[in-house]
């Protein structure tokens, strides 16, 4: 048997999924503090930071998703039904939030649709943290398929999971429009930063009490030994980046706290993959349990291998071509 | 309350794919005009090429939204409306989808971004690299799904291994009996829908007295396309239709309501199928051109729909009439076209007013042969999800039919609020009209929408 292949798949969809989090993560994020904009035209400024790149960022949401039925269909089958409502809401919420990034532009009034591009950004934001927090806690599989009702997603847990994003989320846009904007939209953005990171933190340590305290196998995940000996640079890694973050964005560094908040996210992720691993529809599924036919996963592999790093070429490309800060009164576009 | 959840699976998937699809149609179509477009821009260096590229990438960035956003529900509606299909086919399925998102997603995203942001920063010819990598990332697209539904019609390259299905041979799942047939004719009906629009955009301006030297441009383009692609159509159609006899005879039976395989096969015009009693009431029809047409012989035999149980065939009516729509569909655009090209054969193309008022009413016409066209070929591969391998009612996900049923809703509901709006601003957008020296006002809009004026080339 091909054994490698399941966690190389695993792999490649975390990439996909971390890639997702950081990327549509900023632009969700401004999304997020659309309301505290003084008016369109900052909203306008705001929008035009990320514009040419919300498609492409919103693809890795399509490639998690595929990747998941070519690698996994039974976990596919298996985590799409019981998360049917979140998953279709949130679908729904960036139906209403990408259709505004044109729609704003043509139409007369582009109050309603700043106003839809900020429910969409929150609820899908929402969303995915409930998605998130059922895929950490588990989903009832019997049989290979869900049994569950349809709203068992709705947890303590899993609404925590959704709050916490909206703070993540918040601080990548915050931090984004600190380096990419200048003028008022910057310097509040930078404002909001302060506040977004320490409810991250907070967050994050809930979560990180929170998991070990009701599910059994993360605590021994953790605190077993030599496990833990293994695993304490994880928690400081993470205070050392939050510290460099706090630094950057009140010392007035450009870059600094976007990257730091890229940082934070990348920690939270593995912090979460080193409790889940190898389950991938925890408690019962592994990567092994749900894998594709070997002859498929070889298939796709060797077409990823050979895409990816095109993709990642033009990405940078069109990063490159679109940098340096975008100004108050450019116009649209 | 009591609702069947299998009904509603397929009602909520249908109701988002026929949503999807007129995007795409358009999209296809329309991302190659643009290339074309900016190719002739670079070649001759006419102004009147660019002002026209400019003015369709605008209503290609909102078309194109639209069709991103019902797209990424789709690929989720899988899973979460089919999983016990997904389980069956994600061995075959997977690959091609993931190849789609790779190979043709992410290519379409990025370099749409150039061609809508970078006008001002990009040198001309990247810029009009950028519309054929998206025109070219469109088609890739296509490829690949297409090859996922063909699959479905006419599964190939395949063993069932309990239940679920091992790939064997990778070239004949992508390239089964139906793909080749399908890819042609979806391709030709994208170009054929959009030239159509784009028809139909230019005779309103000529129609109307504005935009006259643009207006002219696009009839002539549209006309010169449309009369070549529209008698193609029906020759590709028509080879289709052969190829579906041999692979799903029962859906040409149910296309055509015939009933009794032992009597050749009429064509029937009009007729209310019966499908109770197994026959057509009010039937006009014209006596054994079906049989002609499919097997080129008067007495030539098709198998009839009497010949399964009613439990495996396909619901006759809709099968039925929606092929009928769209080969309504198909020969007015064949009439349309040929007309329009004798008129500019004998130079009174942009005098024969009648025509130009007609055609600006038109648009529509394309969109409506391919929703009918893929209602034909889905509804009459039932009760077939996967064609002879996995029945539609073994399919579905756990999901109770009353929480299908409420996100059925919300989709109407959300769908109907994004369509009405994405029409009103294409239309208010066509009215506007490309920017130009006879646009009546080319600098004015500079300082009223920033969007055009970006586009125009002020955005820094
Ligand atoms: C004949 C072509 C065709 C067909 C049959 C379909 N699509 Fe589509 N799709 C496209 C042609 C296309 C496209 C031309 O590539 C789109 C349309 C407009 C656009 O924005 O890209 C697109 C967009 C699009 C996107 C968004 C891509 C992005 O993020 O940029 C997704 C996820 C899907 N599609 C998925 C599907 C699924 C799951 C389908 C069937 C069940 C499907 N499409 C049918
Ligand atoms: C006028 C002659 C035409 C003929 C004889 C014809 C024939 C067919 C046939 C036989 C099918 C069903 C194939 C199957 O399910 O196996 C089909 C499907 C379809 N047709 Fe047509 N067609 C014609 C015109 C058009 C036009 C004008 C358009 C759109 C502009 C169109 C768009 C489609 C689409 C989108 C499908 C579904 C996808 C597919 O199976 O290819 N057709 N057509
Ligand atoms: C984009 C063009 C397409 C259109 C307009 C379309 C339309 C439809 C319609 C009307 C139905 C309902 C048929 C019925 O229940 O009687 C349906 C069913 C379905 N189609 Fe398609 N389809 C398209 C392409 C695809 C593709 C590319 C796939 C898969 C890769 C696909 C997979 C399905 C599935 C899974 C169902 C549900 C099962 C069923 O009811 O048949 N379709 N589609």
């Amino acid at each position: 048997m091909e054994w490698y292949l399941p966690p190389i798949w695993a792999a490649i969809i975390g990439l996909a999924v971390a890639m997702y989090i950081v990327l549509d993560g900023f632009d969700l994020g401004i999304g997020i503090t659309f309301p505290f904009a003084r008016d369109e035209a900052e909203r306008d400024q705001m929008m035009r930071s990320i514009a040419p790149f919300w498609d492409g960022n919103e693809t890795w949401l399509v490639l998690g998703g595929a990747g998941l039925f070519v690698a996994f269909p039974r976990a596919y089958a298996v985590i799409m039904p019981a998360l049917y409502l979140p998953v279709i809401v949130m679908l729904l919420a960036l139906v209403f939030r990408g259709i505004a990034f044109e729609f704003r532009v043509v139409s007369h009034s582009k109050s309603g649709w700043s106003q839809a591009f900020f429910a969409g950004s929150i609820v899908a934001t929402v969303a995915q943290g409930v998605i998130l927090g059922n895929l950490i806690q588990g989903i009832a599989v019997k049989d290979g398929g869900y049994t569950g009702g349809s709203f068992d997603w709705a947890n303590p847990f899993a609404l925590l999971c959704g709050l916490a994003l909206i703070a993540g989320y918040g601080l990548l846009g915050a931090t984004w429009l600190t380096m990419k904007t200048d003028g008022p939209v910057a310097t509040r953005a930078r404002q909001q930063a302060k506040y977004f990171l320490p409810a991250v933190l907070i967050f994050m340590a809930a979560v990180s009490l929170w998991t070990p305290l009701t599910e059994a196998r993360i605590a021994a995940r953790w605190f077993s030994l030599p496990n833990f000996y293994y695993l304490w640079p994880v928690p400081s890694v993470t205070a050392l980046i939050a510290f460099a973050t706090w630094r950057g964005i009140v010392t007035g560094r450009e870059a600094l706290p976007f990257l730091g908040a890229i940082g934070l996210f990348m920690l939270g992720y593995l912090g979460l993959v080193i409790s889940n691993f190898p389950y991938l529809v925890p408690p019962s599924l592994t990567v092994w349990d749900t894998a594709a036919a070997p002859s498929s996963q070889t298939f796709m592999l060797i077409g990823t291998l050979v895409l990816l790093p095109f993709v990642l070429g033009y990405i940078v490309l069109i990063y490159w071509l679109f940098r340096g800060k975008v100004h108050a009164g450019d116009s649209y576009h | 309350m009591d609702f069947d959840p299998v009904l509603l699976a397929r009602l909520q998937f249908a109701f988002t794919i026929i949503f999807h699809i007129i995007f795409p149609t358009f999209t296809i179509g329309l991302s190659a005009y643009i290339a074309t477009l900016g190719a002739l821009w670079l070649r001759t260096g006419q102004d009147r090429y660019r002002f026209l590229m400019q003015f369709w990438v605008k209503i290609f960035a909102v078309s194109f939204a639209m069709g991103v956003v019902s797209g990424i529900v789709l690929s989720y509606q899988i899973g979460t409306n089919w999983s016990r299909f997904s389980v069956v086919a994600g061995n075959v399925l997977g690959p091609l989808l993931g190849y789609e998102v790779l190979a043709a997603f992410f290519l379409e995203a990025t370099f749409l971004g150039i061609l809508l942001f970078g006008i001002n920063r990009v040198p001309r010819w990247l810029y009009v690299v950028s519309a054929a990598v998206v025109a070219v990332g469109t088609t890739i697209s296509a490829f690949w799904i297409l090859a996922a539904n063909s699959w479905m019609q006419t599964p190939a390259g395949f063993e069932m291994r309990d239940g679920v299905a091992f790939p064997t041979d990778w070239f004949a799942v992508v390239f089964n009996p139906s793909f080749p047939y399908r890819f042609a004719h979806m391709l030709n009906a994208a170009y054929l829908t959009t030239g159509f629009v784009v028809l139909a955009v230019g005779a309103r301006f000529l129609a109307t007295g504005r935009h006259i030297a643009e207006g002219r441009t696009m009839l002539r383009m549209a006309i010169g396309l449309t009369a070549v692609l529209a008698p193609l159509q029906l020759i590709i159609g028509d080879q289709h239709g052969l190829n579906t006899l041999k692979h799903q005879p029962i859906k040409i039976a149910a296309m055509e309501a015939h009933w009794d395989g032992a009597l050749p096969a009429d064509f029937e015009i009009f007729a209310w199928p019966d499908e109770h009693d197994g026959f057509n009431r009010y039937s006009v029809s014209i006596p054994k051109a079906g049989s002609l047409v499919l097997t080129h012989r008067m007495n030539g035999l098709i198998p009839g729909l009497l010949s399964v149980p009613e439990k495996d065939r396909p619901p006759v009516k809709v099968v039925f009439f929606s092929f009928r729509i769209m080969l309504a569909m198909g020969f007015f655009m064949i009439a349309a076209a040929l007309l329009g090209a004798f008129f500019w054969w004998r130079g009174t193309l942009f005098e024969t007013t009648w025509y130009l008022r007609a055609m600006a009413q038109t648009w529509w016409v394309g969109f409506v042969a391919v929703i009918a066209g893929w209602v034909t070929t889905e509804s009459g591969r039932q009760p077939w999800i996967i064609y002879n391998i996995l029945r539609t009612a073994d399919a579905n996900s756990p999901v109770p039919g009353a929480t299908v049923a409420g996100t059925l809703a919300l989709f109407i509901v959300a769908y109907g609020i994004v369509f009405s709006f994405g029409i009103y601003y294409i239309n208010r957008l066509i009215n506007k009209g490309p920017d130009g020296p006879d646009s009546g006002g080319s600098g004015a809009h500079f300082s009223g929408n920033p969007m055009s004026a970006a586009r125009d080339g002020t955005a820094g």
